[in-house]
């Protein structure tokens, strides 16, 4: 297991680095953008998402002829139910969410880490940092990108759709997107790069699950500001990761100055 | 591509290298998994802002 230990070894280090930059960067980018959600969350009562959607409905449904009063009672049962239904432990306000926020930063740093350090070094390894940027570009675009393009980074109190079958959305779009950028990077044949753009493009096609209304409290600027944020944050998290990977991964192997001469 | 002889593990076959791979790969993506997108409602709760920063489907 000397090449698994080296590689966990590797991921760990530049994971950690990179888990506490995105950790500081989150503390002023997006964390306040959330807190500030958080206050028209709590304004709207609750925690769950469908509770505007619910509530619309049930406006709806009380200003129609009474013959609807069987459907209205349904909506605002499960309204009622809602906030026992919340929520178990969570972290205290302050410094114990921001520091859950930091271990969840560090640990998840480590875990793509550890996929593009396995990955790349299928291709051959990260050469050095330059090398580490582009397979950071890579990461930003299948983790970040693409499955932000149908389901944009949300604040709380943000109506959505079911999270399983958003869940199962994400985790395809970002298998069918890493398979097509692979394809098109590592196979020289037209194709199989065909092949690449319809796998890229299909879970666009099939489309995100989508709430059935996007009614939110949630000003549209605090939501742009907010998806600017994500996308910058997490664009720069990747690139310290995959140049902080070519940086380990060469001073570690030792072996490395011979890629660099192959590759850069 | 000579990519085995320079590479992490140099001594290792190539067979028991793509398992070794294999399986940091699948740490790794149980690790985010576990992280991002566990139902649990205390691992949700920690992981909360975390998650809504990664745009990871949330709630």
């Amino acid at each position: 297991m000397n090449l698994f230990r080296n590689v966990v070894f590797i991921a760990a280090i530049a994971g950690l680095v990179a888990g506490i930059a995105l950790a500081c960067m989150q503390a002023y980018a997006t964390v306040p953008l959330i807190l500030k959600a958080e206050v028209y969350e709590k304004a709207g009562g609750g925690h769950h998402h469908d509770h505007t959607a619910a509530a619309n409905s049930n406006a709806m449904s009380s200003a129609a002829p009474a013959d609807n009063a069987m459907s209205s009672a349904t909506p605002a049962s499960t309204g009622a139910a809602a906030p026992t239904e919340d929520e178990g432990w969570a972290p205290a306000d302050g410094f114990e969410r921001f520091a859950f926020n930091v271990v969840a930063n560090i640990v998840t740093g480590i875990g793509f880490a550890l996929i593009l350090v396995a990955v790349s070094e299928f291709a051959g390894g990260i050469g050095n940092w330059r090398q580490g940027v582009f397979w950071g570009l890579a990461g930003f675009a299948v983790f970040t990108l693409a499955p932000g393009l149908g389901l944009p980074p949300e604040l709380p109190a943000m109506p959505a759709a079911e999270l399983l079958p958003r869940q199962i959305w994400w985790i395809s779009t970002v298998a069918a997107t890493a398979v097509g950028l692979g394809l098109i990077a590592f196979r020289k044949s037209l194709p199989l790069a065909i092949l690449a753009v319809v796998l890229v493009v299909a879970p666009h096609i099939v489309g995100a699950p989508q709430p059935v209304s996007f009614e939110t409290a949630i000003p549209e600027g605090l939501h742009h500001q907010f998806v600017v944020a994500v996308t910058l944050t997490d664009l720069v998290f990747w690139l310290v990761l995959g140049a902080g990977l070519g940086v380990v991964r060469g001073r570690f192997a030792g072996t490395a100055t011979s890629l660099r001469d192959s590759f850069a | 591509m000579n990519t085995a002889s320079v590479s992490l593990g140099a001594s290792v076959s190539s067979q028991s290298r793509i398992m070794q791979l294999a399986l940091a790969a699948l740490l790794g993506i149980f690790v985010v998994g576990f992280v991002g997108f566990s139902h649990i409602d205390a691992v949700h709760n920690a992981a909360h802002d975390y998650r809504h920063s990664m745009a990871f489907p949330c709630h």
